[in-house]
Order: C-alpha cells, then sequence, then structure tokens
C-alpha cells in the first residue's frame, strides 16, 4: 500500500515534485558540484600554494624585493653549495635515527597494548594516556625537555646529588643527542597509532594456529606478527619521515642553533628575504620527501589499511 | 601415517575465574576413531578440544595420548594438529608457506620443505593453487588447506574446531564426506567439535552430547538415536518427544507414569520408585496418527503446526502436557488422512516405541 501511496502523490505535494524535476541538473553536473567544495579546498590551500612556491623558484631577488623572471639560478645554487648537501646529510641522519628509534619503542608500545592487555577498555584507556601529551603544543612538550635536560637541570642535578658523576653532562642539552630525543617523543604516537591499529586486527586465532605448528614466541613475532604489522609500520614511517625531514622548530630549539635541517636553512633564507631560494630549496625537499614516501610505499603494501 | 593415539580425559575440569566450563569429565576416545563433541553453544565442547590441543590450560584432572600424559605440554609436543573455525590460514603466506609453516619453525631446509608441502597439498588436490594466498580461495578450497597444513606435522590425532560452520550446505555436506574419507584412509582419530546432529550423526563413531560442561551422553550414532540416555539428549537430538511425569506404578519390567495433566503412559524398564520423577522419550517417526488400542500409549492432542517437508510431513501437537510433541508421518501417510492446524487429533505408539529416559549422573 504505501508503495502505491507515493508513486500517486497528491495533487498537492504533486505540483511541487514536477517543479523539483524541472529544475534538475544532469548527473554528471551534480557529480561536480558535490566535490566542488573538497575540489575548492584543496585547490586554494593545498595546489594554489605549492604553484606558488614552484613558480616564485625561479623568480630573480636582491635584498629589496622580487622580480619575476625565468631563472634556474636558484636551483643552481641550492644544489651546488656544499651546505645544503652537508644539511641534507644532517637531515637524514636524523630521519633514519628517529624513524628507527620511534618504529622500535613504538612497536612495542603497541604490542603491549594489542596482545598483553586483555580487556578492550583498558587498552582504550592506556591508548589515551598515550595521547595526553598531545593536548599541549608542540613547542611546549620540546621547551619542557630544556629544564630537565639543562646544564643545571633535573638529570644533571640528580645524578651530581647521587655522586654518580661530578660534573654537569654537557651534552644532555643543545646537542644532536637533545634533538633526537626530542623527535623521538614527539613522533612516537605516531608510530603507536597505525600498528596498534593493525596489530587489533590481526586474528587471534592465527597466533595459536602458529604455537599449533610449534612455533616459539620470538617465531611467531618474526613470521605471523611482524609481516602482517608492516602496514601499519609503513604508514607510521610516512608520518615520521615527513615529519622529521619537514622539521626546523625541534632543530633549532634542542640543538640551540648549532646544528642545521633543511627547514631550518629555508626559515634563514626566508628571514634574509631570499624568498625564491627558500622557494627552490622546498620544491628540493618535497621531491626528496615524495621519492622517500613512494619508497616506503613500493616496499609495503598499504593499500589494504586505507 | 598409522600410528593414531587413544585418547584419555580424566576427570578434566576447566575454570574460568568463578566459572566451570567443563566439569570433572571423563571420556575415553578409541584409537583411530571418529569422535565428534556435541552440543549447544557455551557446553563446553570447545574448551575441552582446546585442552586436548594445548590451547587452554587444564585447570584439574589429566588428558593422556597415547602413552604419554599430554596435560602440561606444549600445544606442538602433543602429537595433535588441530583445524581451526575459521582455518587461521597465514593471510601473509601463499599456500606452499602456509602448509610448510610448522616445518619452516622445525628448522627444515627450504627446498625440503616446500616439497614436502607441495606434496601434502596434491594429496588435497590443492596443488594448482600452491602460490595463490589464502584469501583467493573459496571456504572449501581453505579448508582443504587448513587440513594440509594440520597434518604434515604427522599428528596421531587431529582436532577440528567445527571445521563445517563457515560453510554453505552444499559444500558442508560435500566437506564433511571428504572428511570421513581422510579419516578412514589415515587411520587417526579425528576430533571433531559440532553443533549440527546432522554432522554428528553422519560422521561420529562416537558422539558425546555435552551439556553445561558435563557429558550427556558418550556413544555411537545408532545408540545415541534409539536410546539416549537424558531428556537433554532426547530433546537436542530432535528425534523424540520427551513427557516428564511422576512413576505410578511398576511392574513387570513396565513402568507406569502420570503427567501434571492427568493422563498416564507405560515404558518399558523398572528400578524406578513410586512417586519419583520420570522422563520417557517416544521416537518422532513412530507415532501414528490414529486412536491407541491401548489407552497408555497414546494421547488426543491438538494441532498447532503442520510442515510439509516433501517425504514427510512434521505436525506439532499440543497436549499432555507437551508444548511440541512432534509427529513425523509420511507423505503417504498424512495426504491419506490430512489434519489441519486446530484439529483434534488422537496420538499412538508401540510400547518398543518409548524409551525411559535417565537423569545426568552429576
Amino acid at each position: 500500500m504505501a508503495t502505491i501511496a507515493e508513486s500517486k502523490p497528491t495533487p498537492a505535494t504533486g505540483g511541487r515534485v514536477r517543479n523539483a524535476k524541472a529544475f534538475r541538473l544532469p548527473p554528471r553536473a551534480i557529480s561536480y558540484l558535490q566535490s566542488a567544495p573538497l575540489i575548492a579546498i584543496l585547490g586554494f590551500f593545498f595546489l594554489l600554494p605549492i604553484l606558488m612556491i614552484l613558480i616564485v623558484s625561479f623568480w630573480d631577488y636582491d635584498f629589496a624585493g622580487l622580480y619575476p623572471d625565468f631563472l634556474t639560478l636558484n636551483y643552481e645554487e641550492t644544489l651546488g653549495s656544499w651546505v645544503t648537501w652537508k644539511t641534507y646529510l644532517n637531515t637524514l641522519k636524523y630521519t633514519v635515527v628517529v624513524w628507527a628509534l620511534t618504529t622500535f619503542i613504538g612497536f612495542w608500545v603497541a604490542y603491549f597494548l594489542a596482545f598483553h592487555i586483555r580487556t578492550t577498555t583498558m587498552q582504550m584507556v592506556l591508548f589515551l594516556v598515550c595521547t595526553v601529551p598531545f593536548l599541549t603544543s608542540n613547542i611546549i612538550r620540546m621547551i619542557s625537555w630544556i629544564p630537565v635536560l639543562g646544564r643545571n637541570g633535573l638529570v644533571n642535578s640528580t645524578l651530581i646529588e647521587m655522586g654518580i658523576i661530578p660534573a654537569p653532562i654537557e651534552w644532555l642539552l643543545y646537542s644532536e643527542f637533545a634533538v633526537i630525543l626530542a623527535m623521538v617523543h614527539l613522533n612516537t604516537l605516531f608510530m603507536v597509532t597505525p600498528i596498534f591499529n593493525t596489530l587489533m586486527r590481526i586474528d587471534k586465532s592465527l597466533i595459536e594456529a602458529a604455537r599449533d605448528a610449534g612455533a616459539t614466541g620470538w617465531q611467531i613475532l618474526w613470521n605471523v606478527i611482524i609481516p602482517l604489522a608492516k602496514p601499519g609500520i609503513a604508514i607510521g614511517s610516512i608520518f615520521v619521515v615527513t615529519l622529521v625531514m619537514a622539521d626546523f622548530s625541534t632543530v633549532q630549539v634542542m640543538s640551540g642553533g648549532q646544528s642545521a635541517s633543511v627547514a631550518l636553512m629555508m626559515r634563514n633564507q626566508m628571514s634574509l628575504l631570499q624568498y625564491p631560494a627558500a622557494a627552490a630549496n622546498a620544491v628540493v625537499l618535497l621531491i626528496v620527501v615524495l621519492l622517500m614516501v613512494a619508497a616506503i610505499l613500493r616496499v609495503v603494501d598499504i593499500r589494504k589499511e586505507l | 601415517m598409522t600410528k593414531a593415539a587413544e585418547i584419555d580425559i580424566v576427570s578434566v575440569s576447566k575454570i574460568y575465574g568463578s566459572t566451570t566450563a567443563v566439569h570433572s569429565i571423563s571420556l575415553k576416545i578409541p584409537s583411530g576413531s571418529y569422535c565428534c563433541f556435541l552440543g549447544p553453544s557455551g557446553c563446553g565442547k570447545t574448551s575441552t578440544l582446546r585442552m586436548i590441543a594445548g590451547h587452554e590450560t587444564i585447570s584439574s584432572g589429566d588428558i593422556r595420548l597415547g602413552n604419554t600424559v599430554v596435560t602440561d605440554l606444549p600445544p606442538a609436543k602433543r602429537g595433535t594438529a588441530m583445524m581451526f573455525q575459521s582455518y587461521a590460514l597465514f593471510p601473509h603466506l601463499d599456500l606452499i608457506d602456509n602448509v610448510a609453516f610448522s616445518l619452516k619453525m622445525k628448522g627444515v631446509e627450504k627446498e625440503e620443505r616446500r616439497a614436502k608441502a607441495l606434496e601434502m597439498l596434491k594429496l588435497m588436490q590443492m596443488e594448482p593453487y600452491a602460490n595463490r594466498r589464502p584469501a583467493q580461495l573459496s571456504g572449501g578450497q581453505q579448508q582443504r588447506v587448513a587440513l594440509a597444513r594440520a597434518l604434515i606435522t604427522d599428528p596421531e590425532a587431529l582436532l577440528l574446531d567445527e571445521p563445517l560452520s563457515a560453510l554453505d550446505p552444499f559444500l558442508k555436506i560435500r566437506m564433511r564426506a571428504e572428511l570421513k574419507k581422510l579419516q578412514k584412509n589415515l587411520g587417526i582419530t579425528f576430533v571433531h567439535v559440532t553443533h549440527s546432529q546432522e554432522e554428528a550423526m553422519a560422521l561420529a563413531d562416537i558422539i558425546v552430547i555435552m551439556s553445561d560442561g558435563r557429558i550427556e551422553q558418550a556413544a555411537s550414532p545408532r545408540e545415541v538415536f534409539e536410546r539416549p540416555a537424558t531428556a537433554f539428549v532426547a530433546r537436542f537430538m530432535g528425534d523424540h518427544n520427551v513427557l516428564t511425569g511422576r512413576v505410578i506404578s511398576s511392574a513387570d519390567g513396565v513402568l507406569t507414569l502420570q503427567v501434571p495433566e492427568g493422563q498416564t503412559f507405560t515404558v518399558a524398564g523398572e528400578g524406578r520408585e513410586e512417586g519419583s520423577p520420570i522422563d520417557i522419550g517416544i521416537r518422532t517417526d513412530r507415532v501414528r496418527l490414529r486412536e491407541s488400542g491401548e489407552k497408555t500409549l497414546g494421547f488426543n492432542g491438538v494441532v498447532s503446526n503442520v510442515e510439509y517437508r516433501g517425504a514427510s510431513v512434521k505436525i506439532t501437537v499440543m497436549g499432555a502436557g507437551s508444548e511440541d510433541f512432534t509427529v513425523i508421518a509420511s507423505d503417504a501417510d498424512y495426504f491419506d488422512k490430512p489434519v489441519a492446524v486446530g484439529d483434534a487429533v488422537s496420538l499412538s505408539w508401540g510400547l518398543e516405541d518409548a524409551v525411559l529416559l535417565g537423569a545426568v549422573a552429576a
């Protein structure tokens, strides 16, 4: 009955239905219209800025202004300078070390949460505890290391009071150690989350099946759990690699200006109003990071996780 | 592959916190037999299987496999292999590596283990798919791979946890025939957990019917069918109607009982005190839709439902304290004299069609 009533509307509503039909757009236009907001946002805030950077990177400049032009000089200067190469190497070094540490720590935290915490409620509670530091800003979390690691900071004063060291350890703060420590602290959660997600999806009966086949705990880890966690590790790696490659504040604050990163180099160029040089640098960095992400995706198929 | 182990379960209990999943059960499964654990969900059948496999610790009691007490051994040291309900194939490995997994864990060389795995896949007629991943297979194919993976360890007993539950009805029947054939060929002990009566009847040499963590009956399918031990077994297997009442007299090997509604019935048996509660089972396929010659072998009731099933018709009758007294009539008998819902009918059966049901020995 209901369907019959709907197909024969009363005259009052029938008129409105016909009107709506008259205004109906072709299906293709509707699809475009529906995707328009996203296109607008991505276009304005993503494509347009990149395009502008790309254009500006070919411009000429001096101490007073920018001059539209098509010069490859900015790129020649960027790629031809040994400072650039050294800075890239330094940034890559941070990336590799931080990636290795966050993967190691992140995997075990996720493993503990996924396999050793029995109730889902407790898993969620502990997972939220992991995210608590993210309620404060990046900078605050980084700066809060200073009173801990400083020359007269918590670590040094405690060690001296306990009589373990005679004088403060100098390399705790304003060193590469401090940079890496802060980066690992800031980025480990980006590893924990996707790995935890993949580990939670592993069917527990797979682990039993492995045990039934005589696998020891380590063999299960190596032959079953890690292979199945690879997509999560890859997603976490993309986060960590892109974040560390683009970092300048951690490097600047934690190294006390004694260490450099690509993004920090760009920031310095911008503060000297050398926008086209910074833009060329940004394009190069973008290409390098894209290549690294492509390499990660080459090794691990993450499509299943998306 | 002629070695097969007798499985001896000696007063085994499983306690989870404050709930007891398995109440001190004892059972002997002869070597080389096909044993089905049957029962509703939560009856303890899967816990029992997992304790035999070693995936569940045994709270008290012992399990012996062949001549070894395996109570505290890890799964791989027991000589059992388990096939999991969802098959638990490793999604990241191809079929050869899946089957060769246990050999790899033992440290067998790559070439050797892959050759052995391929042989096993051949036995299961799965070698054309050797390089595929499990996700590319159908349910029946996955089951064969799971079997190959379990059997490559050359087990003395194969433990199957609801192996057919993931398959569609037609495949279920085909795979069950394959399982039976495989068990006959290998000659090893199969322990199979299921909640399907039909499956258990079709496969088992011994059916173990469990309820509430206790064994209600462990016997051959024929005995379970013809002489269900308890009212639970009779109801669960569904081939008997259960009438409950109290004994009013006992003479010459015939007990007379009275149901609360007043009718009296007789059943062959003795040794019950007058006034004690009693359950009797009456074969559904032996009940006739006609007046009884003897008053104690039938009653009058009202038809509450009629289901046509092709060769037979299932008629449900209310009466004698039973809400769903079932009559399976052959289609010829039924259409000879059809009945409709709401009709008053007389039912009758022979003395040999009624069995005395015992109580569970707690």
